[in-house]
Formats: structure tokens, C-alpha cells, sequence
């Protein structure tokens, strides 16, 4: 076992390199912390691994709300770290558009995608499923070392010399086909599309073996619909990453042979300044074709570990057991079922045929009733409940409300009449922050403050916490509520100054009040990241072993759970998680067996 | 030094919170988890009531404070139906977005924990269920019907009398091309652009359909009450057509032409009479990411009257011409600006 480690490790290379003069005793320190295969450590590297991407991405927010506030003002401390791309103090346009595309792909791939699902489905499914680890970990170790090289290679991209990828997250050709269309489409975009290729194979990994570990290392009892809706989501969520991934690994590397292989797939018709291309017969819209065939599922792969989680941590902190567990369970696939059937809303005014288009509209809107049923499920399970606001039920009563503000500016772009209108607009930017980037944000910290305790054997401090969910609950609707009116205004997306324009310019007293907002929001995150690495530490110590008087297996381990996760035999499941105020008792774990005369439901 | 000054306060802010939260670690210590806990429940609830209450009051102000600056009357005819539509669904959306954050942050503070209540065991309820199955799946098929019935009529063929203007967006700027009394644009082929040489489209000059042909950059003119079809295409990378005060938008890709057509409803005139704004343009805007000149790549577009269109049509000159002029009968009184079409064009645009 140790030898496939180490040669791992020496292929691996950079993260060894500074330990090799230690000698023999390091090799436990490295399967240990490093190259380890123990679910609960990977679950951590990828959750730290996020919140690192979250500072870098959240700053490069931060650096182009600074642009969009104050486009005319000189912020000389720019200059000094950023030289020629802030020339003057000032955000040239290729930084901005790196910054932006770079924001964009590190917060929807890197963090809400590894570091959402990385994190908890590798925390939750062996706890929560009665398991003691992945059903190979070594491929999950291998996930998270994918992970870290594109990672790498995402990095790096930054510092090349005409800058990173600017094409967008969604990365469009022929703009990111097309070298002679800007630096951001120089040796920026082969890293990106390299970075991105690398990260898929990890998604893969990482997806196959949550569904095997779901659906064969079930503990004794554990009857698929007696498992908590956190394992149902992240069950849903690979199934739908391990489909949709393949869809985008195609169509990044055609792309990258389109970029240096001269080949032709999204490229037709081409004079770019004045030089006319070879290229005929490529069509520039298959790719968007391919990108939201993964694009779409994407969004709910981001959004389902999300309620997930949400309805675990209502439940337990309603003390009420979720309301309508079956059909939260047949909304979550009908969500997933549905996800591949709505891509084309991103291609409305494309050129679409119009027909194909109302097909989609009919389908989009259709993914709205289940997200329906899960709102009212929700506020069903809070209804004649006995809540404890933890930080954790706080940012779940939190993402309930950012699900419903979002999901509702979803029925407005779902309708290709009103999307004629909106499309590419700040509206576009509104809706899918709040409903995806804000809200899953918000589930993500749910379970980070929920489970820290399972994760370190301590607590976050709670004042920390309080602050941290209200300057964010508050911050986030300050920035995107009125965002929605630029969009309904007009004003298109990714504009970095707009004083040159008749009908867009008179937002200026918004776009500041967003920029200030911005940043307090951004330092409340940094508080939270504070909070995370000191209460590691100094963190009050947790001495029950089931702090929150949760149902599920993952509070029947020791504190400090080892490698294997349960010190005895596997315990044996004889009920489903949400028996919460049952016959007048507080909670009942799943592993009481049910007795003679409890009452049904 | 106001930045140094902004970073002093944050890092301030910083330290003192970090001293609370240690110390409020220490008195919970002291007072007791149990108690601690229960007093912060407290708090919480009444901060999401008070967040509900003020929250509600902000989404009212946030309207009255920017209703003004969001489009007024939409300027075609299709735009009538894209903001009824709008209107309609944002009826329902409010109706829908109050009664549910009221149900959530209510429920939430009223049922806070409380020593003498008990959670309610309620694990199910088929008939509810499918109530709130039902009812939204009913609300949404009846826009999906709207929407889609708009969607037809705007989406659907142009009337026959329609003027035809073919827009090309190009890294950063666009070209249109007026076809002329044959009312045909001529053929064209990329490999032939070549604006040295007077030809940016691309024209196949042995197309007879192309020799009255006019191109222009940068604006555009188009006739009050006359329906328009625009033939869109792009030269380099993917573009859009954003035409905001028609409500109307097709995305300009090479390589693959893409349509749409509506009816200006008001002249440019008429425009600065409504919106009080002297300076009020129509503007052409990008809305498609295409590089770093994307958020500059404006055009504008002039909506007049038939007899002032067809003069302004009538004074420029057929780009066949320009890139010919040896065919061209007045070729002498014209041969200083032939001899630089481009930069002709390019500044009569400028002083337009
Ligand atoms: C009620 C359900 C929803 C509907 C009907 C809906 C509809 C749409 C439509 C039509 C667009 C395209 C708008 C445009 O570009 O013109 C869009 C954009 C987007 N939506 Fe949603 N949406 C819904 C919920 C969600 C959810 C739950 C998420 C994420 C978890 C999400 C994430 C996004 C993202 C990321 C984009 C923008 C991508 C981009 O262009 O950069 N949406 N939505
Ligand atoms: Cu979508
Ligand atoms: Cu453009």
C-alpha cells in the first residue's frame, strides 16, 4: 500500500519535493496528510483547496467591481502590483476581461464544484451511508491530485505573460479559437482548456466513485430510501457530472485542435483584422451547443449538494423531520432528469430555430415545479417546528430565500420572449449569482459550520459566525437585488465602462453603492476564513459525540473519528434519518431499532 | 492615502471583532452553553423578522428609486410584447416571491425554540403535495403559452414589404449594407473582403444585384413605421445585435447568417420628445463578449421619415462604385475621396 503511494507521490512531484531531505519518517506524515486515502482528509484537502480558490476568485471580484464603481478613477496601489495591466492606477481592458473570466471559471469550477461536491460528498457519503471509506480510494486520491494539477495549471495561467484566458467562463469560440483576437487567446487559453481537461478527469474519478460507494457499500438496514437527502443529492449530483463532463472534454479539445491543429469545427468564414482564414464548414454555434450540454447540468451540480444539505440541516435544527421526503426525493431527479433537457435556454437568440427554441422554453419552465415543491417542502419542515438558529439553520433559512429570489428571475429567462430582452444582460448576472453563486455559497457554509465539528472535533466560534451569515445575507441582496434593474434597463454584461453610452450611463450611483457593498461583503469572508483556520486550533473542543441530537450515522462515530471511521462493527440502520419529535421524543437515531408500539407515519 | 485610511478602518474592524467574539466565547463559558445559546436564539429570530420587515420595506424603496431609470415605452412593435409579457410575469413572480419569504422568515421567527412548544411530527401530506404541484405547473403552462405565442409572432417571417439591411459586426464596430432599388443585397464571399481595396463585405462584383449596394459603418438609418429585416452576420468572432429600446437582440455569428425583423415605432425625434433627452440616440449595442474592445462596440441607429431615409440613401454612393471608379460616370468630380473610400466613410459617420 505504502509503495503505490510513494511512487504516486515521486510522479506527483512538486508537493514532495521540500520534504525529500527528511528521510524515512516523513513517509507517514505524507500518507497521512498528503497523498492520503482516508475519505475524511481528502474531504478536507478539497475543502481548504476551495477556500484558497474562493480568496483568489473573490478577490479578482473585488479588483473589477473597484473598475466598475470607479471607472474613471486612478487607484494607484494597482499599479504597483499589477504593473502594465493596471496602467495608471487604472484596469486595462485585458485585465478586466481575465479577471472576469478567471473569477467566473474559479468560482463555478474550482470551488463550487470541487470544493462544494469534493468536500461533502467525500465527508458525508462513507459517514452518512455506514461505510468505512470510498469504494476505491485510491482513485479518490487520485481525484483530488487531478484537481490540484489543473489547479496548477490554472494558476500558472495567471502569470504568463499576455495574461490568462479572456474569453468568459463559457469560453466561446471563434473569440477563443482565434489566437490574432487578443492575449487573453494566446498560450492563456491552451492552459485554461488544458487545466479544464485535467479538472474533468478528476470530476470523473471523484463522481464514479461516490455512485459505487452509494450503491454498494451501504451499511446493514441502509435501504436506498432511508438515506439522509444530503447522500440523495450528491448521489444525483455525480450522476449528472459523470454524464455532462465527457460532453465538455469533447468540446474543449476540439477546440484545442481548432486553436493549433487547424482544424475547422467551430470555425467558418473568418477575416480577422483584415487577414482572411482558411477555414470554412466549422459551425461556432455547436460548440455553445456542447458547453451548455454540460453547462446547464453544471449549474444544478453546483446547486444540489447545496439543498442537500439544506434539507438535512433544516431538518435537524426544526427538529421536525423534512417534510415530504419522497418527493423532495422525486424532485431532486426530476431536477436531474430535466437538466439535460433545457441547455438551449442559454441559445435563445442564437439564431436557434425559433421552434426549437419554444420546446425549450416549455421544458425550462417545466424545472421550475419541482423547484417549487422543494421551496414549499422547506417552509413546511420550518412550520410548527421548534428551530435552533445555528449558523448552519441560519444560512440554510438563508439559501432557501436566495432560492426562491433567483429561481423567480428564472421563470422571466426561461420565457425566450422576455430572454430576447434580458439575455446578456446584468439581469443574466443577477439571477444566476443569486440563485447559484450566492445560494450555494450559502448552502456550502451551512455544512461547513454544520459539520466542522465532525471535521475537527471543535467548534467554529458562533459570534464569528453570526456576523459572518448576516453581513452576507444583507450584502448579497444589496449587490443583485438592484442589479436586476440594470438589466431591465439594458445594460449589457461584461461592460467595463459605460460613460460612452447615451442609455446605459446613468446606473453610477449603483455601481458604487454594489462596489462598497462588494468589498464589506468580501472582508465578512475573510472573517469567516479566519474563523475556519483558528477554531481548527483554538476552536472550543466538541465533547459530545452527537452535538447537534442528529439522526444520522456520521454522529455514532468516535469524536475524533480514525481511519475506518467506526472503532467496532459498522452499526446496522433500522429506520430512515428524520424521526425528529417523534411520540414526543426529541430525536431517534437510525440506529434504534423501531419498537412494538411506535406510531407509523 | 484614502485607500491606506479605507484599509486602516477595515483592519480595525477586523481586530476589534475578533476581541468580541473571544470575549462572548468567554461569558458563554461562564453563563453557561445552554443559556448563551438560547439568548443568541433569540437574537437571531428577532434579526430575520426585523430582516423580513426591512427587507420588504428596501425592495419597495429599491423600486421607487430606480423604476425611472429602466427603459420606458418600447420603441417597436415587437417590444410591446416582450414588456407585456415582462409585466405579466412579473405580477405573478410578486405575488409568489412575497407570500413565500413572508411564509419563510414568519415561520422562522415564530416558531424559534421555545421551552414549552414541541415540534410538530409532519412527515407528509400527499394532498398538500399535490396542491403546490399542481397549482404552479397550472400558472407556469399559462405563460408558457403567452410566451410562446409572443414568441412565434416576433420569431415568425417578416412581412413581404419589409426594408432588408444586412448588419456585420466586426472587432470592435459595425458595417451595414443597404441593397439598393433592386432591393437585393448582392452576393458575397469572405475570401474577397479586403477594405483596402474599397470592399469590407466581401462583394462579388460580377453580381449585378451588388452594384447599387451602399455601405456604411457605424450608423444606421431605418424608416418610422416601415418594418425591417436585418440579415446579421459577423466577420471575426461571435457579436450580437442589442437593440434595447426595441427590445430585440440576434446574436451575429460567422460564418452563419441570422435574422430578425420588427417596426421602429417612433423617429429619433419623436424619441427626444419623449424621453426629455436632447441627446437621446438610438444606440446598437454588443452584447456578446468578443474581446476586449466588447464594451465600446456601440452603433447608433437613426429612425426618420421615408422622404428624409431615402435622401440620405440617395446621397451616398454605391460602394460598387468606390471600389470601381473607373465605372463610375462621375468619376472626376468625385476622384479625390474615391481614392480613400474608407476613410471618406469613416468621416462622414463621425460627423453625423
Ligand atoms: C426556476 C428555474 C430556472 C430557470 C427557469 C432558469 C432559466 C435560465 C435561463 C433561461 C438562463 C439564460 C439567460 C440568458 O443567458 O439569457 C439562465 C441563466 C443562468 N442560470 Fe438559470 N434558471 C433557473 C434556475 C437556475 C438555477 C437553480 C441555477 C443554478 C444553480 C441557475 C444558473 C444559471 C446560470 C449560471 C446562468 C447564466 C450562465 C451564463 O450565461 O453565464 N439557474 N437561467
Ligand atoms: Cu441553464
Ligand atoms: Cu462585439
Amino acid at each position: 500500500m505504502s509503495e503505490t503511494l510513494m511512487t504516486t507521490a515521486t510522479v506527483a512531484g512538486q508537493a514532495t519535493t521540500h520534504h525529500e531531505e527528511h528521510g524515512h519518517h516523513q513517509e507517514s506524515f505524507i500518507s497521512k496528510y498528503i497523498f492520503s486515502m482516508d475519505h475524511k482528509t481528502i474531504a478536507k484537502q478539497f475543502l481548504i483547496t476551495g477556500i484558497v480558490w474562493a480568496i483568489v476568485g473573490g478577490l479578482f471580484s473585488v479588483l473589477f467591481r473597484l473598475q466598475l464603481g470607479y471607472p474613471d478613477r486612478a487607484f494607484p496601489i494597482l499599479e504597483t502590483f499589477f504593473g502594465q495591466w493596471a496602467k495608471g492606477g487604472q484596469i486595462q481592458p485585458e485585465f478586466y476581461y481575465g479577471l472576469v473570466t478567471m473569477h467566473g471559471t474559479v468560482l463555478v469550477f474550482f470551488v463550487l464544484t470541487a470544493g462544494l461536491s469534493g468536500t461533502f460528498a467525500n465527508l458525508l457519503i462513507p459517514l452518512q451511508i455506514g461505510a468505512r471509506d470510498m469504494a476505491s480510494p485510491f482513485l479518490n486520491m487520485l481525484s483530488y491530485w487531478f484537481f490540484f494539477l489543473a489547479s496548477v495549471v490554472m494558476m500558472s495561467s495567471i502569470f504568463v505573460n499576455t495574461g490568462p484566458a479572456s474569453g468568459g467562463w463559457t469560453m466561446y469560440p471563434p473569440l477563443s479559437a482565434l489566437k490574432q483576437a487578443g492575449d487573453g487567446q494566446k498560450i492563456g487559453t491552451d492552459l485554461w482548456l488544458i487545466s479544464m481537461a485535467l479538472f474533468i478527469v478528476s470530476s470523473l474519478l471523484g463522481g464514479l466513485n461516490y455512485i459505487s460507494t452509494i450503491l454498494n457499500m451501504r451499511t446493514k438496514g441502509m435501504s436506498m430510501t432511508r438515506m439522509p437527502l444530503t447522500i440523495w443529492a450528491v448521489f444525483f449530483t455525480a450522476i449528472l457530472g459523470v454524464l455532462s463532463f465527457p460532453v465538455l472534454l469533447s468540446g474543449a479539445i476540439l477546440l484545442l485542435f481548432d486553436r493549433n491543429l487547424g482544424t475547422s469545427f467551430y470555425l467558418s468564414d473568418i477575416v480577422i483584422n483584415g487577414e482572411v482564414l482558411p477555414n470554412e464548414g466549422g459551425s461556432a454555434i455547436l460548440y455553445q451547443h456542447l458547453f451548455w450540454f454540460l453547462g446547464h447540468p453544471e449549474v444544478y451540480i453546483i446547486l444540489l449538494p447545496a439543498m442537500g444539505m439544506v434539507s438535512e440541516i433544516l431538518s435537524v435544527n426544526s427538529r421536525k423531520p423534512i417534510f415530504g421526503y419522497m418527493a423532495m426525493l422525486g424532485s431532486l431527479f426530476a431536477i436531474a432528469v430535466l437538466a439535460f433537457l433545457v441547455w438551449a435556454h442559454h441559445m435563445f437568440v442564437t439564431g436557434l430555430n425559433p421552434f426549437l427554441g419554444s420546446v425549450f422554453v416549455l421544458l425550462t419552465l417545466l424545472i421550475a415545479v419541482p423547484s417549487a415543491i422543494k421551496v414549499f417542502n422547506w417552509l413546511t419542515t420550518l412550520w410548527r417546528g421548534n428551530i435552533r438558529f445555528t449558523p448552519a439553520a441560519l444560512f440554510a433559512i438563508g439559501f432557501v430565500s436566495l432560492f426562491i429570489s433567483g429561481g423567480l428571475t428564472g421563470i422571466f429567462l426561461g420565457n425566450s420572449t422576455i430572454d430576447i430582452h434580458l439575455h446578456d444582460t446584468m439581469f443574466v448576472v443577477a439571477h444566476f449569482h443569486i440563485v447559484m453563486g450566492v445560494a450555494s455559497f450559502f448552502g456550502m457554509y451551512a455544512g461547513v459550520y454544520h459539520w466542522f465539528p465532525k471535521m475537527f472535533g471543535r467548534y467554529l466560534n458562533n459570534t464569528m459566525a453570526y456576523i459572518h451569515f448576516w453581513v452576507t445575507m444583507v450584502g448579497a441582496y444589496l449587490i443583485y437585488w438592484p442589479m436586476h434593474y440594470q438589466g431591465l434597463a439594458g445594460v449589457p454584461r461584461r461592460y467595463l465602462d459605460k460613460s460612452g453610452w447615451v442609455n446605459f450611463n446613468n446606473f453610477r450611483d449603483l455601481d458604487q453603492m454594489i462596489t462598497i457593498v462588494t468589498i464589506l461583503v468580501f472582508a465578512a469572508q475573510l472573517l469567516f476564513v479566519f474563523n475556519f483556520f483558528y477554531s481548527i486550533y483554538k476552536g472550543r473542543k466538541v465533547r459530545s459525540q452527537n452535538p447537534w441530537g442528529a439522526n444520522t450515522l456520521e454522529w455514532t462515530t468516535p469524536v475524533n473519528p480514525g481511519h475506518g471511521n467506526w472503532e467496532g462493527d459498522i452499526p446496522e440502520v433500522h429506520r430512515w434519518p428524520y424521526d425528529y419529535g417523534k411520540d414526543g421524543r426529541e430525536f431517534i437515531p437510525q440506529t434504534e431499532p423501531v419498537s412494538a408500539n411506535e406510531s407509523k407515519h | 492615502m484614502q485607500t491606506f485610511f479605507i484599509l486602516a478602518i477595515l483592519v480595525l474592524v477586523f481586530v476589534i471583532i475578533l476581541q468580541i467574539s473571544k470575549a462572548s466565547e468567554y461569558v458563554s463559558q461562564i453563563k453557561g452553553y445552554e443559556k448563551a445559546r438560547k439568548q443568541s436564539n433569540r437574537i437571531n429570530g428577532f434579526m430575520l423578522l426585523g430582516f423580513l420587515i426591512f427587507g420588504l420595506i428596501g425592495v419597495y424603496l429599491c423600486n421607487e428609486w430606480l423604476k425611472g431609470r429602466i427603459l420606458g415605452e418600447p420603441a417597436s412593435d415587437h417590444g410591446e410584447l416582450v414588456d407585456r409579457m415582462l409585466y405579466v410575469t412579473l405580477a405573478v413572480t410578486s405575488v409568489v416571491f412575497v407570500c413565500t419569504q413572508v411564509a419563510l422568515f414568519w415561520f422562522a421567527y415564530k416558531y424559534q425554540e421555545s421551552d414549552d412548544r414541541k415540534a410538530y411530527y409532519y412527515p407528509h401530506n400527499n394532498r398538500l403535495e399535490l396542491i403546490w404541484t399542481v397549482i404552479p405547473a397550472i400558472t407556469l403552462t399559462v405563460l408558457v403559452g403567452f410566451g410562446i405565442f409572443y414568441w412565434f409572432k416576433i420569431t415568425g417571417p417578416a412581412p413581404k414589404d419589409a426594408m432588408v439591411v444586412e448588419v456585420v459586426g466586426k472587432q470592435f464596430g459595425w458595417e451595414f449594407r443597404y441593397p439598393g432599388a433592386d432591393g437585393v443585397l448582392g452576393k458575397k464571399y469572405f475570401k474577397k473582403v479586403d477594405a483596402v481595396n474599397g470592399n469590407p463585405a466581401g462583394q462579388l462584383w460580377e453580381d449585378p444585384a451588388n452594384y447599387d449596394d451602399v455601405f456604411v459603418e457605424q450608423e444606421m438609418h431605418l424608416v418610422v413605421g416601415k418594418p425591417v429585416q436585418l440579415v446579421i452576420g459577423a466577420k471575426d468572432v461571435i457579436h450580437d445585435v442589442g437593440l434595447v429600446h426595441f427590445r430585440m437582440k440576434m446574436d451575429a455569428v460567422p460564418g452563419t447568417p441570422t435574422t430578425m425583423w420588427f417596426t421602429p415605432k417612433y423617429t429619433t425625434k419623436e424619441m427626444k420628445e419623449k424621453t426629455g433627452n436632447k441627446d437621446f440616440v438610438y444606440e446598437l449595442s454588443c452584447d456578446q463578449m468578443c474581446g476586449k474592445g466588447h464594451w465600446s462596440m456601440r452603433g447608433t441607429i437613426v429612425v426618420e421619415t421615408q422622404e428624409e431615409f431615402d435622401a440620405w440613401l440617395a446621397s451616398k454612393k454605391p460602394q460598387y462604385l468606390v471600389a470601381n471608379p473607373d465605372k463610375d460616370p462621375n468619376a472626376k468630380k468625385d476622384s479625390a475621396s474615391a481614392a480613400l473610400p474608407m476613410v471618406s466613410v469613416v468621416a462622414q459617420n463621425k460627423i453625423n
